[in-house]
């Protein structure tokens, strides 16, 4: 145990003594949230759009107040022919045409039918299916408040309710993804580099050659990055409640729990990487390209696995960040307890004694 | 026996890297290993150390088989692997009370062992590794490798890179490490290291050329050797290699070793026709053979 | 001919913040001469090689190299050398020929000098079964030789040589002595810059760096003589009187610059 605690002990020295790592490791959580919390976003906020109305009545006018009105929209022209449409979207300056039909008021007392096209840039396809649906949803604001004195029947009005992030605020998103990330890079990836580097050095060499056990030195590597991951893991969750004012509905301790299962997953693969690569560029090397492109493609972090082509959604199913995804959204943003993630926190098991299993047979008493 | 090889092969690949390596090391023997980078020291010093299994052959080290006895060799020796391998961002003293904690004691306990070499280094015991001159970080490197007081310390390359007095220094800590019953294997690619071990092994190739003591080896040197030196050093390598009696001509220095085929040498002879190819300041006198020459000649 | 000055250093001196890494030296090297320019680690032979190949600038002094300034003109320096050393020397991933088309090429040559000079090299070296060959895959004697050779493509004034022969087999290395000599007979000057003493032996005049200062300078006959001792490698142990560069010296600096 004296020798356990004293190889423990040389490897805080290794990462307190590495400023820039150590910059790295507890700057990288801080700048993704950041990052991912204001720059990058899927919300929209005063896009400007163009209108062509054709009619230029009461309702029309009525509509296009309340467009205006809200803090989403903002009006920057009013086109006159149809030909200008095209014009304007070239420009460049408009992310959307409001395109009223002729006699739009009579229409729809008359028949109780108006239509309004909705012309979308989708150059950007989020935010065109961002700006369909926000204006969608005034129009159907607009039409309940007119209709709510007369009644008319067999009218059927689709709602659509956004539920567990109604603000459509997409830092809450990707929290878990961040999470994930960083998790996953300072487990996975730190690891590896630490044992390879000693490879490198020639002082696994010296320390194959002493009573030292194999697994020994591999616990020995691998305990302070947990500490460190669940220390990356907090500082996200507080950054998240604290700045962007994210409500985290379920258990602290279950997501406290998962969040230390799915780091001893990382661990357990990057020491497996660390049996592969020989030094610590390559280690570098797979744990980037090997683990972190999976995770931000693959995992359902940025790309909904639902949209993607039946192959890829098998292939997504043997990612382990897919699974820590899933269970830290239903912890965080549903409040969800175990009786709901404990397939997936069952399937993470499953992975983690798989890669354990895999690196302790890997893992070499020799040089080859 | 401390150390015992017979007929140890090993390849990597297609290439052989050591081909039927026997040799005994008795207890309490300063050992040398001498041959060129890529002769297979190496190597053997891994199979010894466990760290690698050989395609043939048996070893045992301290009395345990190299294979089955694994973890009894990795508790009884010491290893000072090619390059000084130090955590360069731990400081001398961590260093030190690093490898004791591994090896389940502590730098007190063995102090004695180390102190005449570790004395050297300690008014730096706070600098990091990573900052001391090469012939620091042999002594550090030498002090980590001794201090859970092993019976039979391996040293590979211990001398490389270090400058001449760190290499002098070096080997008198041995000698003084051997009075104290420690037996020691070192490799080296300086043949002038050779004379101050008690036996050698010459390698090259992966073979060994012949293992006796230095002295020995040179004395069975079978040719006299002349020193030969004149103006033009190019010049003079031609032509004693266009002489018909030359058995062998070597640059040593500011002079060449040269060899003749015959039994009766006259030295007159070779002046003379050395000076018929035009060469002035000619001169040649006979000299004593050394390790490098022995070498040369094994290998030829 | 003989009595030509290709290299001439006077008071030459580099200092990094307050510590002199070259301290004042002062040397002449001779065409077609076989110069030692020896010192432990940490001596200042880099540094001042790094001076004397145009790559760093003087902080004082003067020296100029194959005729040419080293403060006003580098470049003119660069192409009337050659640079060789055991660390970096051919790319081990290329074919024997490969690596000879490349050099010439960075060397200026054109393509039918280059293609002259690959056959002339090739024959001399004995390389032609395996021209084709991987560098990487040959034995370290055989790199070092063509290093060698390749460094001389360009027929360069003065050939600067870093630690050529280290580790390398007792006759390999005594060939590359002979390639040496010759090209040292056509003229050539080789400045040798090595910490291991028996390739100090072969030189024609060496140079003992300690601490930046050059402490002795003269062939190793004399050097022997002087300091009656057998070997180089007894001259280098009497002049590094300080009983061990481990020791303390004082200021405690860091001698450390590999």
């Amino acid at each position: 145990m004296k020798r356990f605690i004293g190889f423990i002990k040389k490897e805080f020295y290794h990462i307190f003594r590495d400023r820039r790592s150590l910059f790295i490791l507890f700057g990288m959580p801080i700048a993704q949230i950041l990052l991912f919390g204001f720059a990058i976003t899927n919300e929209i906020n005063n896009v400007d759009i163009a209108i062509l109305d054709h009619s230029k009545d009461t309702t029309t006018e009525e509509i296009i107040n309340k467009i205006s009105a809200s803090k989403y929209f903002t009006i920057k022209q009013m086109i006159v022919r149809e030909t200008d449409i095209e014009t304007a979207f070239k420009k460049g300056k408009i992310k959307a045409v409001l395109n009223f039909e002729k006699d739009f008021s009579k229409n729809l007392i008359k028949e109780q039918k108006a239509t309004i096209q909705i012309i979308t840039d989708a150059t950007d396809p989020n935010t065109a299916n961002s700006i369909t649906n926000y204006i969608n949803s005034i129009l159907q604001n607009y039409q309940q408040s007119k209709n709510k004195d007369i009644v008319i029947e067999y009218q059927i009005i689709p709602q659509t309710r956004m539920v567990y992030n109604p603000e459509l605020k997409s830092v809450f998103m990707f929290v878990p993804g961040v999470m994930t990330i960083i998790l996953m890079l300072v487990s996975a990836m730190m690891t590896s580099i630490s044992i390879t580097r000693e490879k490198e050095l020639g002082t696994m060499e010296i320390l194959l050659v002493s009573p030292l056990k194999p697994f020994q030195v591999i616990i020995g590597k691998v305990v302070p990055y947990i500490f460190l991951s669940v220390i990356n893991a907090a500082v996200i969750v507080v950054l998240s409640i604290f700045i962007f004012k994210m409500p985290v509905q379920g258990s602290l301790f279950l997501l406290g729990t998962e969040s230390v299962l799915f780091i001893i997953t990382s661990l357990a693969l990057g020491i497996l990487i660390s049996t592969i690569a020989e030094t610590q560029q390559s280690a570098m090397m797979i744990s980037l390209m090997g683990l972190m492109l999976p995770v931000i493609l693959l995992s359902g972090f940025i790309f909904p696995i639902s949209s993607m082509p039946a192959p890829l959604q098998v292939i997504s199913n043997i990612i382990p960040a897919k699974w820590f995804i899933i269970i830290i959204k239903g912890i965080m943003l549903k409040g969800v307890g175990m009786a709901y993630v404990w397939k997936e926190t069952l399937i993470l098991i499953g992975m983690t004694l798989f890669f354990i299993g895999l690196s302790v047979k890997k893992y070499k008493i020799r040089l080859e | 026996m401390s150390i015992s090889l017979s007929n140890i092969s090993k390849s990597y690949k297609k290439v052989k890297a050591v081909q039927d390596i026997s040799f005994d090391v008795n207890p309490g023997e300063l050992f040398g290993l001498i041959g060129p980078d890529g002769a297979g020291k190496t190597t053997i010093f891994r199979i010894l150390t466990t760290l690698l299994i050989s395609d043939e052959g048996t070893a045992t080290v301290a009395g345990f088989d190299v294979v089955k006895d694994y973890k009894a060799i990795r508790k009884a020796v010491g290893y000072m692997p090619g390059r000084f391998s130090l955590y360069q961002d731990l400081t001398v003293e961590e260093n030190l009370a690093f490898f004791a904690t591994i090896f389940g004691t502590t730098i007190e306990e063995n102090y004695d062992l180390i102190e005449d070499i570790y004395v050297q280094i300690e008014p730096f015991k706070n600098r990091r590794a990573g900052k001391l001159s090469g012939g620091m970080k042999q002594k550090l490197a030498l002090c980590c490798a001794l201090i859970h007081k092993p019976k039979v310390l391996f040293l590979d390359e211990p001398t490389t890179g270090v400058d001449p007095v760190s290499r002098k220094e070096f080997w008198e800590m041995l000698k003084r490490l051997q009075k104290k019953g420690i037996t020691i294997l070192v490799s080296t690619p300086y043949m002038d290291e050779a004379a101050l071990c008690d036996r050698i092994a010459l390698i090259q190739g992966g073979k060994i050329l012949k293992i006796d003591t230095p002295e020995a080896i040179v004395s069975q040197f079978p040719k006299t050797i002349y020193n030969v030196g004149a103006v033009n050093m190019y010049k003079l390598i031609q032509s004693l290699q266009q002489y018909e009696h030359v058995y062998s001509v070597f640059p040593f220095g500011e002079f060449v070793h040269y060899t003749d085929k015959r039994d009766l040498f006259e030295i007159s002879d070779l002046q003379s026709y050395l000076e018929k190819e035009g060469l002035t300041a000619i001169h040649i006198e006979s000299t004593k053979a050394n390790i490098e020459d022995a070498f040369m000649e094994l290998a030829r | 001919m003989k009595e030509e000055n290709v290299i001439e250093v006077n008071q030459l001196t580099k200092t990094f913040g307050d510590f002199t890494a070259v301290n004042t030296i002062s040397f002449e090297v001779k065409k077609g001469e076989i110069f030692g320019f020896l010192g432990a680690n940490g001596a200042g032979k880099t540094t001042a090689m790094k001076m004397l190949i145009g790559i760093s600038k003087p902080s004082s002094g003067q020296a100029t190299v194959a005729g040419f300034d080293v403060y006003s003109q580098p470049e003119n320096i660069k192409k009337n050398i050659g640079y060789m050393s055991q660390k970096f020397a051919l790319y081990d991933d290329l074919t024997v020929k490969e690596n000879i088309t490349f050099f010439g090429g960075i060397y200026g040559l054109s393509k039918k000098k280059i293609k002259e000079k690959r056959e002339e090299l090739i024959s001399e070296l004995g390389l032609e079964n395996i021209s084709n060959k991987l560098v990487g895959s040959l034995p370290l004697g055989w790199k070092q030789k063509l290093s060698f050779s390749v460094s001389l493509l360009h027929e360069p004034k003065i050939v600067f040589l870093d630690e050529p022969t280290g580790g390398v087999d007792p006759i390999t290395r005594r060939q590359f002595w002979e390639m040496i000599y010759k090209a040292a007979d056509q003229g050539t000057t080789i400045f040798v810059t090595t910490h291991y003493m028996d390739e100090a032996e072969y030189c024609d005049r060496v140079s003992i760096m300690v601490e930046g200062k050059i402490e002795a300078l003269d062939t190793p006959k004399k050097l022997k003589e002087q300091f009656k001792v057998d070997s180089m490698n007894d001259v280098f142990l009497k002049l590094a009187r300080i009983p061990s560069p481990t020791l303390p010296k004082g200021k405690g600096k860091n001698t450390d610059c590999n």
